[in-house]
């Protein structure tokens, strides 16, 4: 009960400093598009328009994407990615590592701890890179607002691409980091 | 259409979670709201400049500086751009459309988004912190140099 009291707080904490920060950018935003207007009219309105096409773009896809993430933390526990990347290798190691950087599963700063986390438990070094960098680059929610603003072929290029270079960049680096300098790394 | 699979999806999930769990609901809502309103200001921003580049900048001007499929300096300014930004990727990627849209070849916006995305210099020091310093910088060289190589097969495969 008290927990959740101060995760309550904690919440509304949050939410005010977002409506906080959103409230100074709109006053901001709102005296240099005024300036800006003051000296090209007819500029600015088309200006305007193409902010409302794009920003009304925006709304049909976000609260969704950002629901995904919100049911990806409450439903996926860190504790599977230890668990299924702790100890897999070879082919089935690199899939399971590019499967569980596309969960939608939070930003990059929680995946650092995560991958010490997984080299201090033997992991293969190439895995946990794919794993870093598909997170970083290729989550799945992430991956459909490319495909709605950037379109299909580009997304799909760009998944494939991004894919097989983490594959050769996470060989590389388990090529040139030495048994001994893991041993450092994770002391 | 992505927008209504994506919609679709959520909801049925959530409303899946909401039969199973009532608070597992609730919570990833709320997770929802935070992050929704601590991207909004960026998003807000993203939104207007959109409306500016589109607006006052000629499309003639947009296609000079990033036009090209080839012109190495534009890719690795693009690179570099996107290295050392902290836009949260899920608006840059409207941005990354708008330019498209402006005359921007695929190149420069394909080199942009994967150094966004894959180089980090804001979150650097917990890489450093995490994984130490030859990890890091060599993960971070090649994700730069393999950004240059993939904007450029998207160029020519686009």
């Amino acid at each position: 009960m008290e927990k959740n009291k101060v995760n309550q707080l904690d919440f509304k904490d949050k939410i005010n400093k977002g409506l906080l920060n959103t409230i100074k950018y709109i006053m901001i935003l709102t005296i240099i598009i005024l300036s800006v207007w003051y000296f090209f009219p007819n500029k600015t309105n088309s200006a305007l328009n193409i902010s409302s096409k794009y920003g009304l773009e925006m709304i049909t896809i976000f609260p969704a994407v950002l629901i995904l993430m919100g049911l990806a933390d409450v439903w996926i526990p860190k504790s599977l990615i230890n668990k299924y990347l702790g100890d897999e290798s070879g082919l089935r190691g690199i899939i399971i590592a590019m499967i569980l950087g596309t969960l939608p599963t939070g930003p990059l700063y929680i995946a650092f701890p995560i991958a010490a986390e997984l080299l201090r438990k033997k992991a293969k070094i190439s895995n946990v890179m794919i794993f870093l960098g598909v997170w970083a680059s290729l989550k799945i929610p992430q991956i459909s607002v490319e495909i709605k603003f950037l379109g299909i072929k580009f997304a799909t290029l760009r998944f494939i691409l991004t894919l097989a270079a983490l594959v050769i960049i996470g060989n590389l680096i388990e090529f040139i980091i030495t048994k001994k300098e893991k041993k450092e790394v994770l002391n | 259409m992505i927008a209504l699979i994506i919609n679709i999806s959520a909801f049925s999930l959530l409303f899946f979670t909401f039969i199973q769990d009532k608070q597992k609901a609730q919570r990833s809502l709320k997770q929802a709201l935070v992050k929704f309103v601590n991207l909004l200001p960026m998003m807000i921003l993203i939104i207007i400049m959109i409306g500016l580049i589109l607006g006052f900048i000629p499309p003639e001007v947009i296609r000079n500086y990033l036009g090209s499929d080839s012109n190495i300096i534009e890719i690795i300014v693009a690179s570099l751009f996107g290295a050392i930004t902290m836009i949260p990727s899920l608006v840059a990627l409207p941005l990354a459309g708008s330019l498209i849209e402006a005359g921007a070849s695929y190149t420069p916006v394909a080199a942009f988004i994967t150094t966004l995305t894959m180089v980090g210099f804001v979150t650097l020091p917990i890489e450093l912190k995490e994984l130490g310093k030859k990890m890091t910088i060599l993960r971070n060289i090649f994700a730069f140099l393999f950004a240059i190589i993939i904007s450029l097969l998207i160029g020519v495969l686009l």
